[in-house]
């Protein structure tokens, strides 16, 4: 892997940039692996940088049915934080943002990793308890997370309306300093040359169809469209095709997948300096480099592969958002788009063995993955290499919905009495 | 001289009034129907704008909604600002006040073009190699640096004054697009007796014959024609034709966004009239006529001002009557372009020369060129241009190779032929078809009812055109075939020919600026290098190079990136991928998708029949949902801690009188009542006695607490049940559910009755005599009327179902009333209630009196996580149950562990000291972090009755825990508590009947 | 937006008037008690979460009120149908897509 740096750049520059390397092949793929990756999200190709980096296993095949980062890692909103109630949540995303800062230099990829600050902000007596109780458990678990006045707010976001005469004034909100944003197709991108130059074949355009196993039930490989293709493990991070691709080896999860929409404005000077989310009033903004905001919606109601959602939804957002924020009425939607997330029943991921000898599941991440990326990708190698879990991931099982021990997030948000 | 490029013998609009509007504070001369861009042009203007990344001088491109560099901001006020206009679409009026974006400190002279000769670095991409040292300088330094230099236009900086409609709208035909395709689909569907709604996004219909001079329909001119069958649909009852509309977002079964601008062209707009109006179309059929868009050749330094597209040049000439220069050039690879010189050559503008990438165009356009003394410069290509902030000459070589010449010029006009615009189409999920011949996407197999007429489906032919236009709309409309309309449609014009991807000069060896996205900056030789850093797929390379990505969403430019990216690649077009066409089609305001949803529109409020009264006795109230509730009701120089004990006093010294309308309510009605109530909660049921009343618990099937109120059995086959206030629509899907699917044989009605009855709670000693003299036919003595029973009776001569109840531990009643008369009997109560002293309380007093009683608001005390033991509610679970929603779920392995969480009081160690609701609770204080945690304050309250604080908390393995110490650690320092009973007030229960 | 049609109102309507309900043809089991927690996970938590036909339910919530079922093709949101709560799953081999 050639080192970028402002050297080579200049470098480069002296000969029209014709001499970079390409940041990843494209090789055909092999007859087997010790490992392979379904999905060349964020979360995939980073499993794969892991095992080769901190497992020493090289041996490795991250196959992809489209192109690398085109699913949701390239559809999401970028948001970064970590400030979550329980312990187990609390663990595996601050896990991650603790190599969220670093990861450039690790990777010699700029993520862009921009700690701007996520506000969340509450609007009824309600939404200050439970933040409070974030706020608490957060410094108990030595995450960062602050309780601001609206006038606080306000001033950390000039933007914001506090009116007492909005429909649901704000009473005040939780600030995590260290949250942020990241450059998506930057993460997708780093880890894959970072990967690839470790020795990890990245196989695009090929889809699974069946996953594979032995008279023992273990895993033994995979069916593609481009072939037979052997391997001791298999690790699924499928995202929104989890449930289809675990269907293959017959193991049924809990989950369902929704469309989750999100849009772009067209770009402006800075006018918005940090991440504002409002869950009261479904919201979800941040501006990025380039200038355009960038607007998280909500999912619509059925469960759908479609990548795409309703109009309406898009609209309720823009409510919430030009109610919260009056001045960006007449800014304007540039492009919208969709994914597809994959959502449990706690709203809380899953990362863990299978009752299937080697396969391993990473998948559940609803709507908030792409903050976990890193986190997620370093504890599941460890899972995939050790065939344990990592003491962050151990609580993510696939049993806890047999024996009740359910890590719910959404549930702690309770609905207002 | 005024308008020194308006040709008065050119264009439509003749004799119209002048209209003066500024553009960087400069006051300019134009016409009434000018766009701000051929009024600019008129007063020879091209520079309006600078690129993105390079800031590099531009001018505008085309003349249309594609338009990639002319943006501006338009300042209609100090809060009417909007950002990014296209100059090419925006309409000029009197006293219009436009400024250039991007630069400093002006336009002409822009500090940011350093950019331009760093350029070298600034390649595709080059933020993701370094920024990266130091660590800290990424969020320090380098990043506010480059959100600065990013971004274009200014964002407002205050709230928008304006308004903005929506609509929703159904009809059987209809149509996107307003040109000869459009108009003809649009007309004979509405003959057929269709319900037509036709949109078109410009001013006027008429599409492409706005410069198409040559074309004859009907036997009219073709605009002539466009303007009389606009007229004849316009007067017509089943035709709704809207201009200055774009058909923005094609969405599920047949669902079209459309976006209607009503005010940004006029002077002065009522205050009241929308500035634009969404349309939401649900049609039965959709013909999309969308046209197609003309592309810019690809050479070096084809951005300069005044290079523009060949057919913009045309629509400034032949529809404004404005010259986009006196000495034009033309550089094209297609026939389109050829008329552009005719029609300038003829207008009295000298055509500097015609060169043409192809070794032999021919045609009546090209013979007609040689005629009028043109040069033709056929087998050449443009290989570069000079000028600074105007195009002044190109260079020119045979595409053999030879000598180059350079020809002077003040503007070049280009044309690498035209992409149908399938937008709507491939949104539509159609897929689109590669035409290897044509090199052109085209719309495949629909997916839903529509179809794709004129040049969006790759016609270039005006007679076939209005042919399969009138067929679309005819049998759209569901016409016989034996009617099919006809006219005779042709036009003297040529649309063939036509390159993708990089010309002559801006080959894979250049290092040349040959430029594809005009606004982000992005060149061939970036698109190459994105393909040689492996990024084969076609989203890559847009990601990576940010090509098509910028506000015009790369409608002239997409198609070459693809090709240069082909070639690359070696892989044929269709292999390489299209990137996905989203919604939506132009840039949508965000006020127009918000319509009427914003301020009090934004989510109703809902108020209670005494809302009024409350406010006018100076309540402060909360948000409880949608519900505004009455907070507290402070009394002069209270403030809200006076203000709540002062209320949590008199409740318990006299009486006090709440509004408990809020709460839900559902009638449950049928000989299988109590059944279904079985199952529902976990209480017993069927032994409940007509007149009295019982508090239910409401599980999820998992066994967690749902949600809790009181039942009253009004009769054998009657229940009033009450819910939370922010539960009752759940509640009541959540019954329905299980009554219409899980038990249809249950002979059940259920009835939201929440809007029915206002509630007057009345609690406290006094609370009987408060209410005695205004109730008739009800025995309130304890005998007649215990605690937790029912009746209905008279109330201030209104009918009433009085409960007997408490919330506070007090002997208490609970009035329903018929919701028209809550504010009167609420009256007659509180006059009664003023005798003995009592007061009005609101929801905090009503919270920290329950506390002290320990009982628990579902939502606070419980999280979705909390089962009925773990709340201290084993005893409401009917012990001889077979079985009600939740029972087995409850039974699962974790829900029944030892050490679960369990509500128990806590007093702190300092009675003054009030906990934080929310905060944490944990044995040791001065464990390192992460700090081992037992639990949190669910409530917390200064207890006024009590002389201390109180607060409910849930604690693992609380219910063991009864007077253990542990500790609430707080920034400043741990709070010491001791682990109590829940309830704090009254431990016996005497005061309900005291 | 989608468009549904109500099997009781007999009419299509848009989707604001409905409310998704969930993956249709899971019965709550009538021995509730004796299930094993394995069997209660599946019956509760494992959705089939197909990419194809689903068959779902929906209540007509701002309408008629009533729950019915539909079958649905995930992958284009196209609906192949909607029947009534309690009629039997149709059988649409070979439709779809």
């Amino acid at each position: 892997m050639r080192k970028y740096s402002v050297f080579a750049i200049a470098r480069e520059a002296m000969r029209g940039h014709k001499g970079w390397p390409e940041q990843w092949s494209s090789p055909e793929p092999k007859k087997s692996y010790d490992v392979i990756i379904v999905g060349a999200g964020g979360h995939g190709l980073g499993t794969a940088y892991y095992l080769a980096k901190e497992h020493g296993i090289t041996n490795v095949a991250v196959l992809e049915k489209g192109w690398l980062g085109g699913g949701n890692t390239g559809r999401n909103t970028t948001i970064i934080r970590s400030n979550y109630l329980y312990d187990e949540s609390a663990g595996i995303y601050d896990h991650s943002v603790k190599l969220w800062d670093g990861l450039s230099q690790d990777l010699n990829y700029n993520v862009m990793y921009s700690p701007r600050g996520v506000m969340m902000l509450a609007h009824n007596v309600h939404d200050v308890q439970v933040f409070k109780r974030h706020i608490h458990a957060n410094r108990l678990n030595g995450v960062d997370n602050e309780w601001l006045t609206p006038e606080e707010a306000k001033a950390y976001c000039p933007p914001l309306n506090i009116s007492r005469e909005a429909r649901y004034p704000v009473m005040g909100a939780a600030l995590q300093r260290r949250g942020g944003t990241a450059r998506h197709d930057a993460v997708a991108w780093g880890y894959a040359r970072a990967a690839a130059a470790r020795g990890v074949d990245i196989i695009q355009n090929c889809e699974v169809t069946d996953i594979n196993r032995g008279p023992d039930g273990a895993v033994t490989g995979v069916e593609t469209t481009r072939g037979t293709i052997g391997a001791k493990k298999v690790g699924v991070v499928a995202a929104g095709h989890s449930s289809v691709l675990m269907q293959m080896a017959g193991v049924q999860v809990p989950l369902e997948s929704y469309p989750l929409q999100a849009l772009v404005s067209e770009p402006v000077k800075p006018v918005f300096p940090c991440v504002v989310m409002s869950n009261t009033v479904h919201a979800y903004i941040s501006q990025s480099d380039k200038g355009e905001l960038v607007i998280g919606a909500g999912t619509d109601q059925y469960t759908s592969y479609s990548q795409t959602g309703g109009l309406h939804i898009i609209q309720h957002t823009l409510d919430a958002i030009c109610e919260m924020f009056p001045i960006f009425t007449r800014m304007k939607m540039l492009r919208s788009w969709g994914g597809i997330v994959d959502v449990t029943p706690d709203r809380s991921p899953i990362l863990a063995k299978t009752p299937v000898s080697g396969l391993y599941v990473n998948c559940g991440w609803g709507t908030g993955g792409f903050k976990a990326t890193p986190g997620s990708a370093h504890v599941f190698a460890h899972t995939v290499a050790r065939d344990e879990p990592h003491p962050v991931n151990a609580p993510f099982t696939l049993e806890r919905f047999r024996n009740g021990r359910l890590i719910d997030e959404a549930a702690a948000a309770a609905v207002a009495h | 001289m005024a308008q020194p490029f308006r040709i008065a013998t050119a264009g439509r609009l003749g004799k119209a009034d002048p209209v003066r509007f500024t553009f960087d504070g400069k006051s300019f001369e134009g016409l009434h129907g000018d766009t701000l861009a051929s009024a600019l042009l008129a007063n020879g203007v091209h520079l309006v704008g600078r690129s993105f990344k390079y800031h590099r001088p531009r001018g505008m491109v085309s003349a249309g909604a594609e338009e990639p560099n002319a943006l501006v901001g338009v300042h209609r006020d100090a809060a009417r600002r909007a950002p990014n206009v296209r100059a090419t679409v925006q309409e000029i009026h009197e006293g219009l006040n436009a400024v250039s974006q991007n630069r400093w400190p002006s336009l002409s002279f822009d500090v940011g073009a350093l950019n331009d000769l760093a350029s070298p670095f600034f390649s595709a991409g080059f933020y993701y190699k370094t920024f990266m040292w130091p660590k800290a300088a990424w969020e320090r330094v380098y990043e506010p640096f480059i959100r600065r230099a990013a971004g274009l236009g200014e964002a407002p900086d205050r709230p928008d004054p304006d308004c903005y409609a929506n609509r929703f709208a159904h009809c059987d035909v209809l149509v996107i697009g307003g040109g000869a395709a459009g108009l003809s689909a649009a007309l004979a569907a509405a003959n057929a007796g269709a319900r037509v709604i036709l949109a078109d996004e410009q001013a006027e219909t008429g599409g492409a014959l706005r410069y198409e001079t040559g074309a004859m329909i009907d036997g009219m001119p073709g605009w002539n024609w466009a303007q009389a069958v606009t007229a004849d649909l316009a007067a017509r009852d089943n035709v709704r034709l809207l201009t200055r509309t774009t058909g923005f977002g094609y969405y599920a079964q047949n669902m079209v966004g459309l976006v209607e601008r009503l005010t940004d062209h006029l002077v002065s707009p009522a205050t009241d009239q929308p500035r634009e109006r969404l349309w939401q179309v649900r049609a039965k059929r959709v013909v999309l006529a969308t046209g197609a868009i003309e592309r810019h050749m690809v050479f070096p330094d084809n951005d300069r001002p005044g290079i523009m597209l060949a057919s913009a040049a045309r629509t400034y000439l032949n529809h404004f009557g404005v010259t986009v220069g006196r000495n034009v050039a033309i550089y094209t690879a297609g026939d389109s372009a050829w008329q552009a010189a005719l029609d300038l050559k003829r207008s009295g503008v000298s055509i500097a020369a015609i060169v043409d990438c192809r070794p032999d165009p021919q045609g009546p356009h090209v013979e007609e060129a040689r005629r009028l003394g043109i040069e033709c410069l056929t087998g050449h290509a443009v290989t570069g241009t000079g000028g600074r902030l105007r195009v002044s000459s190109i260079k020119v070589r045979p595409v053999s190779g030879g000598a180059e010449r350079t020809i002077a010029c003040d503007a070049l006009l280009t044309s690498s032929g035209w992409t149908p615009a399938v937008h709507l189409f491939s949104q539509s999920r159609g897929k689109l078809a590669f035409d290897a011949e044509t090199q052109r996407f085209l719309p495949g197999n629909a997916v839903q009812e529509l179809v794709s007429v004129g040049a969006c489906a790759g016609n270039i032919d005006l007679g076939e055109t209005v042919a399969e236009a009138l067929k679309a709309g005819h049998e759209a409309a569901g016409g016989v075939a034996r009617k099919l309309p006809k006219l005779a449609a042709d036009s003297t014009e040529r649309w063939s020919g036509g390159m993708l991807g990089a010309g002559e000069g801006a080959g894979a060896e250049s290092t040349a600026k040959a430029f594809v996205d005009f606004q982000n900056d992005v060149t061939a030789k970036d698109i190459r290098q994105a393909v040689r850093e492996g990024m084969r797929s076609i989203e890559h390379v847009k990601r990576f190079t940010t090509t098509g990505m910028a506000t015009d969403q790369g409608k002239t430019s997409n198609m070459h990136g693809l090709a240069i990216a082909a070639e690359m690649l070696d892989r044929p077009i269709p292999e390489v991928g299209l990137t996905t066409f989203r919604a939506p089609y132009t840039p949508v305001t965000f006020g127009a998708l918000v319509g009427h949803g914003k301020g009090r529109l934004f989510e109703p409020v809902r108020r209670t029949p005494m809302h009024d009264w409350a406010e006018a006795h100076g309540a402060v109230f909360e948000d409880v949902g949608q519900w505004k509730r009455a907070w507290y009701f402070p009394q002069a120089g209270e403030d809200m801690h006076a203000a709540v004990a002062r209320e949590c006093r008199t409740v318990r010294q006299s009486a006090g009188i709440f509004d408990a309308t809020t709460l839900g309510k559902i009638e449950v009605v049928g000989p299988d009542a109590a059944r279904f109530m079985e199952l529902m909660y976990t209480n017993p049921w069927q032994k409940l006695g007509v007149g009295r009343c019982r508090y239910g618990v409401m599980l999820r099937e998992d066994g967690f607490i749902y949600d809790d109120g009181v039942v009253g059995r009004l009769a054998e086959d009657r229940f009033h049940v009450t819910t939370t206030t922010g539960g009752a629509p759940r509640v009541l899907n959540h019954m329905e559910d299980y009554l219409q699917t899980e038990f249809p044989d249950l002979k059940v009605y259920l009835t939201s009755t929440s809007e029915q009855w206002a509630v007057i709670a009345v609690q406290g000693p006094k609370s009987r005599d408060i209410i005695a003299p205004l109730v008739e036919g009800i025995d309130l003595s304890d005998d007649a009327m215990p605690h937790m029973s029912v009746r209905e009776g008279m109330i201030c001569g209104v009918p009433t179902r009085l409960f007997r109840m408490s919330f506070t531990g007090e002997r208490g009643f609970e009035i329903n009333v018929p919701a028209d008369y809550g504010r009167a009997v609420w009256e007659a109560v509180w006059a009664e209630g003023e005798k003995h002293g009592a007061c009005a309380y609101g929801t905090e007093t009503m919270h920290v009196l329950r506390a002290e009683k320990g009982f628990i608001i579902v939502g606070q005390e419980t999280d979705g996580t909390v089962t009925p033991h773990d709340a201290g509610l084993s005893w409401a679970i009917g012990k001889k149950k077979t079985d009600f929603v939740g029972m087995r779920g409850l039974a699962r392995p974790d829900l029944v562990a030892p050490g679960r969480k369990q509500l128990v009081g806590l007093r702190t160690r300092d009675p003054k000291t009030v906990l934080e609701e929310g905060a944490q609770i944990v044995a040791d204080p001065d464990a390192p972090v992460p700090v081992p945690m037992l639990g949190h304050v669910t409530s917390s309250y200064w207890s006024e009755n009590c002389g201390h604080s109180i607060a409910l908390a849930l604690v693992a393995g609380g219910h063991e825990r009864m007077g253990e110490t542990l500790y609430v650690p707080m920034p400043e320092g741990a709070i010491t508590v001791e682990v109590t009973s829940t309830v704090f007030f009254d431990e016996k229960g005497a005061r309900t009947n005291g | 937006m989608l468009l549904i049609h109500c099997p009781y109102c007999e009419e299509g309507r848009p989707e604001l008037e409905f409310r998704h309900a969930g993956e249709a043809h899971i019965a709550r089991p009538e021995n509730m008690a004796e299930l094993s927690d394995e069997d209660f996970e599946r019956f509760f938590f494992i959705r089939s979460n197909p990419k194809g036909i689903v068959y779902e339910r929906w209540r007509h919530i701002h309408g008629c009120a009533r729950f019915f079922n539909a079958a649905r093709d995930t992958v284009s949101d196209r609906f192949l149908t909607t029947y009534k709560a309690g009629e039997p799953k149709p059988d649409l081999d070979g439709e779809g897509k």
